[in-house]
């Protein structure tokens, strides 16, 4: 757990950088701090590992001050990617992300033992060991970036809008397969982007900060979307958040009726395949299972030409249907509650 | 053209005294001595103030004073204060190689890309190993390029040294234009020019071995 007790940081010579910023970033779950260009994240962050001092208050990791310890030990086990990479030049990938391991000692030959697995770990071919970083394109770099964070395999990892310098295509690629790996290693993480989307998308908890450093609302992507604190938050997480939070809510429970209630639905075998309208059949662009979103169902019933969005069983066999005006009630009692 | 000097068997006999094997020996070692002491002064106050940013005048001012500076009109000065020998030589030949060794090391710093020095320390680096480790590998292209032109100026420069009565190639000027034997000074001239070339060649070399393909983009 990393906790910021009443934290305050002032630049020599600059404004407020952080303004008396409380809040606990839990063990074994990533938190993202987004907010709007200068409002102190890569500050915030870099006060974890003392890259940055605060002015008063405190810092603590697992309830360890971190002013007290030892500088370059402190580091060592916090896994920290900064922006734009930040690679060294002159080594080779391979000997970039065993940097670390070999600071605690470890000889060359294990730091690039385990490094060379982890390169495959997020997902670079291991040809690419050998490589500089200049031979490298942004994405690639960004890869090496995350596992040379990872390489000493650190409780804490930092990351500074570490997906920020590659097209949203990739990025997202990378989202999901860093979101595979913490699913597997369970850091704790402290992320910054200025990306509300970003931060809703990874985020087990988001905290947002406002112009000056000051913490506008902490807590689950979900209750952001669904309580935002204040007017900033509520345009800064953007104006479709009603939608945007069905994302988190499951569709098991979605009130189904059975398939034959609808004369619309063509079937065969059990399978979906085609709505029968007025114009012709039209085939059916999707279907829902009960380990999907609500948004999933929302859309697919909107987008459905007779208003019915349809569930399949793990064989895509239809199990049963949702009409839009059955949901649109269910969604309306959910909020109610 | 006269090159009967310069292809006289007798003058490359390793034994003879005002030889060009030992001329060129004697050359070598001044330029040597004057690299290794201007490198120990120079070296460390250039990476000091390229790493602290404290004093950056001084590295601005060093490269314009140390060129506007006579190399002949100092070691005179020198030799009227200490006598002859071999130190007013040295000082002279020292004072000529440490602007471009500053002014190199502190560029070579300056120019660096800060973030990789900050993810550095943020990999729990000390300053030691930062510097060692990344600063260094880092700037060496630019500082083997100060290298390099400091060790230019002071081949051809150390021919000063026969002027106060040492040896070096310098003798082969000095003597030949006292005895009007210009063969001498013409061979005096293509043995110092031959050998600031082959001298950039082998740095060249050690550039080539030891920067980074990473940094020099020669992968
Ligand atoms: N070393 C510094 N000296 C003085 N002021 C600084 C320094 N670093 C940051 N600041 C100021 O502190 C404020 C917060 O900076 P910070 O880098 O934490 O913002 P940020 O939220 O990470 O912004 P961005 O999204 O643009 O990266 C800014 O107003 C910035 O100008
Ligand atoms: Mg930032």
């Amino acid at each position: 757990m990393i906790t910021f007790e009443d934290v305050v940081k002032i630049y020599p010579g600059g404004g407020t950088a952080v303004d008396h910023l409380s809040m606990e970033l839990p063990t074994g779950k990533m938190t993202v701090l987004v907010g709007p260009s200068g409002c102190g994240k890569t500050t915030s962050l870099r006060m974890i590992n003392r890259m940055v001092e605060p002015t008063s208050g405190r810092v603590l990791i697992d309830g360890q001050d971190v002013s007290g310890q030892d500088e370059a030990l402190l580091r060592r086990g916090i896994g920290y990617v900064i922006q734009h990479a930040g690679l060294f030049p002159h080594r080779t990938v391979l000997d970039n992300v065993a940097t670390v391991p070999m600071l605690l000692g470890k000889t060359r030959r294990e730091a690039r033992t385990a490094s060379l697995e982890l390169l495959e770990r997020v997902g670079l071919p291991t040809e690419f060991a050998k490589r500089y970083p200049a031979q490298l394109s942004g994405g690639q770099q960004q890869r090496v970036g995350v596992a040379r964070a990872l390489a000493a395999d650190p409780p804490v990892m930092l990351m500074d809008e570490p997906f920020s310098a590659v097209d949203p295509v990739v990025r997202a690629q990378l989202h999901t397969e860093f979101l595979r790996l913490q699913q597997d290693l369970g850091k704790t993480i402290a992320m910054v982007t200025h990306d509300i989307d970003e931060a809703i998308k990874l985020g087990d908890y988001v905290a947002i900060l406002r112009q000056g450093g000051v913490l506008a609302q902490f807590g689950t992507p979900q209750e952001l979307l669904d309580a935002p604190a204040d007017e900033f938050v509520a345009s800064f997480v953007g104006r479709d958040r009603g939608l945007r939070s069905l994302s988190f809510d499951s569709a098991a429970d979605v009130p189904v009726v059975p398939p034959a209630s609808s004369a619309d639905l063509i079937l065969e075998g059990g399978r979906p395949i085609a709505w029968r309208t007025a114009s012709g059949d039209r085939a059916i662009a999707g279907t829902f299972t009960k380990a999907d979103s609500l948004r999933i169902v929302t859309d697919l019933a909107i987008s459905s030409p007779v208003g019915i969005a349809v569930r399949v069983d793990d064989n895509g066999v239809c199990d049963g249907i949702v009409r839009h005006h059955d949901l649109v009630d269910y969604l309306m009692e959910r909020r109610a509650s | 053209m006269n090159l009967s000097y310069l292809f006289d068997p007798a003058n490359w006999d390793p034994s003879a005294a005002g030889g060009f094997p030992q001329l060129l020996l004697s050359h070598l070692w001044y330029v040597f001595l004057a690299l290794l002491i201007g490198t120990v002064i120079a070296l460390p106050i250039g990476l000091y103030i390229g790493h602290t940013g404290k004093g950056s005048f001084i590295a601005i001012n060093a490269g314009n004073a140390g060129r506007s500076l006579p190399t002949l009109g100092l070691l005179m000065l020198m030799v009227t204060l200490l006598g002859l020998g071999l130190l007013p030589v040295l000082i002279a030949l020292t004072v000529l190689v440490i602007p471009p060794i500053l002014t190199s090391a502190y560029a070579g710093m300056r120019t660096l890309d800060r973030r990789v020095v900050d993810a550095a320390k943020g990999m729990g680096m000390r300053p030691w190993q930062v510097l060692t480790r990344v600063e260094l590998p880092m700037a060496l292209p630019v500082m083997m390029g100060g290298f390099r032109s400091a060790a230019l100026q002071v081949v051809a420069t150390a021919t000063v040294a026969a002027a106060v009565g040492l040896g070096g190639l310098g003798r082969l000027l000095i003597d030949g234009l006292a005895v009007n034997d210009y063969s001498r000074v013409l061979a005096g001239a293509i043995v110092v020019a031959v050998l600031a070339v082959v001298l950039d060649l082998f740095l060249a070399l050690v550039q080539r071995w030891v920067v980074s393909p990473g940094v020099s983009g020669r992968f």
